[in-house]
């Protein structure tokens, strides 16, 4: 008896199951926060046609940028993509499409989707490119956008510690979208530095509870800092 | 003269009050931080999820998992809190934000705001400025008056691709401090040694002058 024991053992197994064309949730803000060994094994499977929805693309060589690399993205949902010369390239050359979606409606449109909410709507964007298509609707003397909202065959998360259950905590700013990417996935992959057992963890501390998660495996990071600001020792 | 991009911060910093809530674009409004009065507590909201953003940290207390929207390394300030994305946007566009300051490439004198987008040059995406442009209770835009080439960025109409829509109702550029209402610019302040005729020539939207027009004070 599994029981609610998420726990694999190899990247391969966590990512059984992802085949071309499918739609992948990824977390992360920039390089931060980012399911590095996850996003490796899909460059390793080979996978090809992908959506992925994600805040930013990684950059050139590193995070979601490496699948640019063997042109396995076909449209990219994000806010912002700069950063990543590559990306530019497929997008001018139109291998890649592109979806802009402003950063707070993103967010929104995985966390509704993972709440089993299939449309909101919104002010940000109204007037502007966004709305291009898209139903608006005057309430109480307010113009707003009907956005959709987004799920994904695979969501894939980045968590600082897990219990066997899938009961997660994120580590400071790494959380990001992180929580609503992990409700949004019909199978929802966590990789974490570092699984305790179950109790480990104070109950009323989980900043995602393990129903939404189906596998959990202890991945390796490099954790790259994208910009390093410092100031001098005093 | 034309204020310095540190001026500009400075005089954007004495718009602060105590106990506010703001959150800074990238550019310009990031110097602002540096002007906050001792007088004063405000705490900076960064859209990926912090709310006290504190200073760089020291080498050796650089830590990947704490960045700041400009994907910066920073620290979190005594009171801090930290939260996802959606809480981030939530508090954006629920209007808790008391102040945004963002920079713009154009700005028209019905409050239009362009910032995110020069087509077939610069498509790289608006992040989460037209969420901040449409939540925001109060809007603060920093920019240059005109261009390197001397054209106007405050114009009768935006012909860049827009970020939000009269949402944007102050603007503190290199050579003057403006409200926008009723359809025009209204000058407040010129910066020290920057005559009225200047501006005037410099703003190619509808620009309401005072009798007197106040220098800059720091």
């Amino acid at each position: 008896m599994a029981g609610f024991d998420k726990v694999v053992s190899s990247y391969s197994e966590a990512m059984v199951g992802l085949e071309d064309g499918m739609t992948v949730i990824a977390g992360g803000f920039g390089l931060c926060g980012i399911p590095e060994g996850l996003i490796g094994q899909i460059k390793r499977q080979g996978i090809r046609n992908l959506t992925v929805v994600s805040n930013n693309c990684g950059v050139d060589g590193f995070g979601l940028g490496v699948l640019l690399e063997d042109k396995q993205i076909r449209k990219m949902v994000a806010s912002y993509v700069g950063e990543n010369a590559l990306f530019e390239q497929q997008l001018l050359s139109g291998e890649l499409d592109v979806e802009l979606t402003p950063q707070g409606t993103l967010a929104e449109k995985m966390r509704a989707g993972g709440a089993g909410i299939p449309a909101f709507y919104t002010a940000t964007g109204v007037g502007t490119l966004v709305a291009e298509g898209k139903e608006t609707r005057n309430i109480n003397g307010r113009d707003y956008l009907l956005e959709h909202s987004i799920t994904g065959d695979f969501a894939i998360v980045k968590a600082w510690k897990a219990d066997r259950f899938g009961n997660c905590i994120y580590r400071h700013t790494a959380m990001n979208f992180n929580p609503m990417a992990a409700t949004a996935g019909k199978i929802t992959v966590l990789e974490v530095e570092e699984i305790v057992e179950p109790g480990e963890l104070e109950p009323s501390q989980i900043h995602t509870p393990g129903i939404y998660i189906d596998r959990v495996i202890k991945g390796v990071f490099e954790k790259r800092i994208e910009k390093q600001t410092t100031q001098a020792a005093r | 003269m034309a204020l310095t991009r540190e001026q500009i911060a400075k005089r954007v910093a004495m718009e602060l009050q105590d106990g506010y809530y703001v959150n800074l674009g990238i550019g310009i409004p990031t110097l602002v931080a540096n002007y906050v009065s001792d007088n004063i507590a405000v705490m900076l909201q960064s859209e990926n999820g912090l709310l006290g953003m504190g200073q760089y940290p020291t080498a050796d207390a650089l830590d990947a998992d704490m960045i700041n929207a400009g994907k910066e390394t920073v620290t979190a300030a005594t009171g801090a809190a930290i939260f996802n994305s959606a809480e981030s946007f939530a508090m954006i566009r629920g209007g808790h934000v008391d102040l945004t300051v963002l920079g713009a490439f154009e700005i028209d004198q019905n409050g239009n705001i362009a910032s995110w987008m020069i087509p077939n040059k610069l498509i790289k995406g608006m992040g989460g400025a037209m969420d901040l442009v449409a939540g925001a209770k109060n809007i603060i835009c920093t920019m240059t008056h005109a261009s390197k080439h001397g054209e106007s960025k405050l114009l009768s109409e935006c012909s860049l691709p827009l970020t939000g829509v009269g949402c944007i109702n102050k603007v503190i550029t290199d050579l003057a401090l403006l409200e926008i209402k009723d359809d025009a610019f209204h000058l407040l302040e010129r910066a020290p040694g920057v005559s009225v005729e200047e501006i005037q020539a410099k703003t190619q939207g509808r620009l309401i002058i005072p009798k007197n027009t106040p220098e800059m004070t720091f």
